[in-house]
């Protein structure tokens, strides 16, 4: 197995990190293990992904995703078993930004799974690689982090925390070994955005999300959009002067 | 509640989508919600997956596979599953979906619930023949494992069953041994009807694939035989394929009488030219148009009827020429005109379609009136032939016609689901 490339999934039952780990063992043999919450589900995928590929080592691994003991005792068990080569953090909840603004714990709960946890996951593996000098850190971001906006500002809040974080990430470990990529999706057609379908743009497959995320991996990119148009889109929206920006109901 | 229309396009009727995505909450799901169907990938024609003002289930977030067994080829998956990604993951493996539609963008569910059949229904049936357990979950919140063996009679009535016995979860099926991705395909010009039950009975016994494309146009019924069997030929690279995606809705159909003479011309003429022995890779032999995407909106904003129905076959040719001189004499008809043989096997499924005799298949431009008064005068036909139409594509047939077709009906009745209702089961079963 020394040979096999070693992925980890943190969050592996959603949508886009499930189609990544389906491009990831197509064709080949992969050294996955797949982290979650929820064991009945992560199991659900880790089958799916046993059948897809009888050569690749599916593993499965579940955590309490907003402790931070429970996340460094994941990750350093994860790492003691071998070299990582690349770390894929996807895991997140869209909430109704109505349900944050009256409940104060939805709107906490709603900060720590898209912002505090990602952040917690990404800094115990940046350890690991740091000692090994190599390695490859996906987190997933989010256009919504880019300008807050009216309609989902404390979701935005926090992937805006994981843009900010992933920046300093990347000065941290620029010019060594490691590579720390932050990719930010635009609406994508998820089971977590099912109840948007319609109501807005139209919205990406999570499967073309996916094959771009591993694309960008394989290539090393930084600082990617997916699909490529919402760089451009959020270009615009994050210098529209508030004049204009204020009379948007976006 | 948003506007879902299925493949033809007729209409977009308001639905409540709900997406099952997880075999946990399902139960719950089906259960809170006033009466619903499962929709697959939304290729079924008319409104057997369409709910107007009512609940779709979306079931194409449950295409997760659950285990293979590469000695026996039992192939054990959700019911989202679409046909392609089973055939991506089996082939390479020397396995196969023993059957398969036109299109392999459909899912498992859908393709149970439709009982599907292919160009090998001569050999092997149809799709139900090869299923060997569903999971069945009913508006109740009861699961029913039935099988051909086990529960027998609720497996008979969910193959074929429409989706209204309830939701279909999951499901193993048995695959076939495959050499390899290739086919080696025959393809046979014909000047009439009568060369074509030729054709078909003399290509029965030694081709396992049979389907002729048919000049919807010309009364005698010219059209060009294609026949395939599995090859071993295995050093060809894999064919690039191109996809290509229909990229508007035209403000009219751009099927028209001009277009399609000019088109069922050409297509005759330039086939007959290549015609004879090829290599052909199964993706482009069984589903030729799945790489063009969107293909549907060629009709229009008024979107498009296909017409299928079996007559038996001691009447077939009579019927079917019948059929051709109604749909010639309207100049009206499709760039696809399909006809094929259906063996002599009984169908496992109490609705199920596939019945021995003869298929025709044919796209219409919804035209309102006009298009009615032909589907009325090829009704009649199908009735006196003793015929039937296959609901899966159905968007209009007279319940009376339904009634006649499908002997077992009553039968099937006791085994619906009351929280399950289609556009389809209102108009054709009355709730």
């Amino acid at each position: 197995m020394s040979n096999t490339n070693r992925i980890v999934i943190i969050g592996a039952t959603s949508a886009m990190a499930e189609h990544c780990a389906r491009l990831w063992v197509q064709g080949k043999s992969v050294d996955l293990t797949l982290v979650g919450r929820d064991t009945q589900r992560v199991e659900r995928v880790a089958a799916d992904l046993r059948v897809r590929s009888p050569q690749s080592e599916i593993g499965v691994t579940t955590s309490d995703f907003l402790d931070p003991t429970a996340i460094r005792n994941t990750v350093d068990e994860i790492a003691a078993r071998g070299v990582i080569h690349t770390v894929l953090i996807a895991h997140g909840s869209l909430p109704e930004q109505d349900d944050c603004q009256d409940n104060l714990e939805v709107c906490r709960d709603a900060l720590e799974i898209n912002g505090v946890s990602p952040v917690l996951f990404a800094e115990a593996f940046a350890k690991h690689m740091s000692q090994n000098n190599s390695g490859t850190l996906a987190l997933i971001g989010s256009v919504a982090g880019d300008r807050g906006r009216k309609s989902n500002y404390v979701y935005g809040a926090a992937k805006g925390m994981v843009t900010r974080y992933a920046q300093g990430l990347q000065h941290r470990f620029a010019n060594t070994g490691i590579k720390v990529i932050l990719i930010r999706p635009g609406p994508t057609a998820t089971p977590m955005t099912t109840h948007l379908v319609g109501k807005g743009p139209r919205m990406a497959s999570a499967e073309d999300v996916a094959r771009k995320i591993v694309e960008a991996i394989d290539r090393g990119q930084t600082n990617v959009y997916v699909p490529r148009k919402w760089a451009v889109i959020m270009l615009i929206i994050r210098h529209l002067p508030n004049s204009i920006f204020n009379k948007m109901d976006i | 509640m948003r506007p879902v229309s299925a493949w033809g396009r007729l209409d977009a009727a308001s639905h409540d989508v709900v997406s099952l995505h997880d075999p946990a909450k399902i139960a719950c799901q089906i259960t809170s919600k006033p009466r619903g169907i499962a929709h697959g990938n939304g290729r079924s024609y008319g409104d057997v997956c369409l709910n107007p003002d009512g609940v779709l289930w979306h079931t194409t977030g449950l295409n997760h596979f659950i285990s293979f067994d590469q000695s026996s080829g039992r192939l054990v998956c959700e019911a989202g599953v679409l046909l392609r990604e089973i055939q991506r993951l089996v082939i390479p493996l020397g396995w196969i979906l023993p059957v398969t539609p036109g299109t392999q963008l459909v899912t498992v569910g859908g393709a149970i619930a439709n009982d599907v059949h292919g160009k090998n229904h001569h050999v092997l049936g149809s799709f139900g023949d090869h299923v060997q357990r569903i999971r069945l979950l009913r508006t109740v919140g009861q699961t029913i494992e039935c099988g051909p063996q086990d529960n027998a009679d609720w497996f008979a009535a969910t193959v074929g069953g429409l989706g209204l016995t309830g939701i279909i979860v999951e499901a193993e099926i048995q695959l076939c041994r495959v050499a390899g991705p290739w086919l080696a395909t025959d393809t046979v010009p014909y000047a009439n009807l009568g060369e074509f039950f030729q054709l078909a009975d003399e290509s029965e016994a030694d081709w396992q694939h049979t389907v002729s494309w048919l000049d919807c146009l010309d009364a005698r019924g010219r059209g060009l035989f294609m026949r395939g069997n599995p090859t071993d030929v295995c050093n060809r690279p894999d064919p690039q394929s191109r996809k290509r995606t229909m990229p508007i809705i035209p403000p009219v159909s751009l099927v028209n009488p001009l277009s399609l003479r000019a088109f069922n011309m050409a297509y005759f003429h330039l086939k007959k030219w290549r015609a004879g022995q090829a290599i052909a890779h199964y993706e482009s032999f069984f589903y030729p148009l799945d790489n063009i995407l969107e293909w549907n909106r060629i009709y229009g904003p008024k979107g498009f009827y296909q017409y299928q129905c079996v007559v038996p076959r001691d009447v077939g040719q009579d019927a079917t020429r019948a059929m051709l001189g109604e749909i010639a004499r309207c100049s009206e008809g499709s760039f696809l005109a399909v006809l094929k043989t259906f063996g002599e096997r009984q169908p496992v499924g109490m609705l199920s379609f596939p019945r021995p005799g003869v298929t025709l298949a044919l796209d219409f431009p919804q035209k309102g009136l006009r298009t009615q008064m032909l589907f009325d005068r090829l009704d009649g036909i199908v009735r006196e032939a003793g015929g039937r139409i296959y609901a899966a594509k159905d968007a209009r047939m007279p319940r009376s016609l339904f009634e006649a077709g499908y002997p077992r009906l009553s039968e099937f009745m006791k085994y619906r689901d009351s929280g399950i209702s289609s556009g389809l089961s209102r108009r054709l079963m009355g709730s």
